[in-house]
């Protein structure tokens, strides 16, 4: 792979600049024919990651680093902070419980994520957080 | 009737539509709150949602759906929502949403069945 293939983004932590992610993203997964459902999972893929690292990541550089991998048949995206990391096998926030059992407000980031893309895989320290997301193209 | 920027409310005899346009996250759903719970407070307690031109919806913005769904129960009322995309209606049903409030293609169907 080749730089020519990167897109490398980097965005503050503001509020809403989760949608200058979202439409990068947008963009180049309809730059690689991805079709008009999948570029919506997609950036509301990269927006939870976005908000989980400006909820929880404690950045010291309040900061979050974007890099979009174009593959053949499928588009990969890194998105690092530089934050004092997470258990990633706990929620990053405690489960809010409604009167409803099965009906809860937050923290439901990471299983949106899960859900719509291919590949997730976390790797996190006291130096920060990186998230790997892979969305395959569908026929 | 236009509300806010990018909230439109339309009442009828027996129940209210909100449409809202944009990123539904926190500042936006702040604003559909508002709107909902003064539409509960009129005595509205059959509402109907169209998101037909809300681009994007985040979890931030999906916690204030549930919290709306909720205040409606108290007042033993119903939520409609109609206009999803594919993913939204994806996410709504893995959030279980669905359970509590009803999905449906268009606003006509979404007003037919409160």
């Amino acid at each position: 792979m080749t730089d020519k293939h990167k897109v490398l983004l980097t965005i503050p932590m503001y509020p809403d600049m989760e949608l200058t992610a979202a439409k990068t993203g947008s963009v180049i997964a309809e730059l690689m024919s991805f079709n008009e459902g999948q570029i919506e999972e997609i950036q509301l893929a990269i927006i939870e990651t976005c908000i989980n690292a400006f909820e929880h990541s404690q950045s010291r550089d309040n900061q979050i680093v974007i890099e979009f991998i174009m593959k053949d048949n499928e588009l990969e995206f890194k998105i690092t902070d530089q934050g004092v990391g997470f258990k990633s096998t706990s929620k990053h926030t405690a489960p809010k419980k409604n009167v409803y059992s099965d009906l809860r407000k937050r923290g439901w980031g990471l299983e949106i994520i899960k859900t719509l893309m291919d590949e997730v895989e976390i790797k996190t320290g006291t130096n920060g957080t990186t998230v790997s997301i892979v969305k395959r193209k569908t026929v | 009737m236009k509300k806010a920027l990018n909230i439109q409310i339309r009442e009828a005899e027996e129940h209210a539509v909100i449409e809202m346009e944009g990123y539904l996250n926190d500042s936006l759903g702040e604003e559909l709150s508002e709107e909902a719970h003064t539409l509960i407070e009129k005595g509205y307690t059959k509402l109907v949602i169209n998101l037909e031109k809300t681009s994007l919806i985040n979890s931030i913005g999906i916690s204030i759906l549930i919290e709306i769904i909720e205040s409606l129960d108290e007042h033993e009322g119903t939520l409609n929502f109609c206009g999803l995309t594919s993913t939204q209606e994806r996410t709504f049903r893995m959030m279980a949403l669905a359970k509590y409030a009803g999905i449906f293609p268009d606003e006509k169907a979404a007003i037919a069945n409160l």
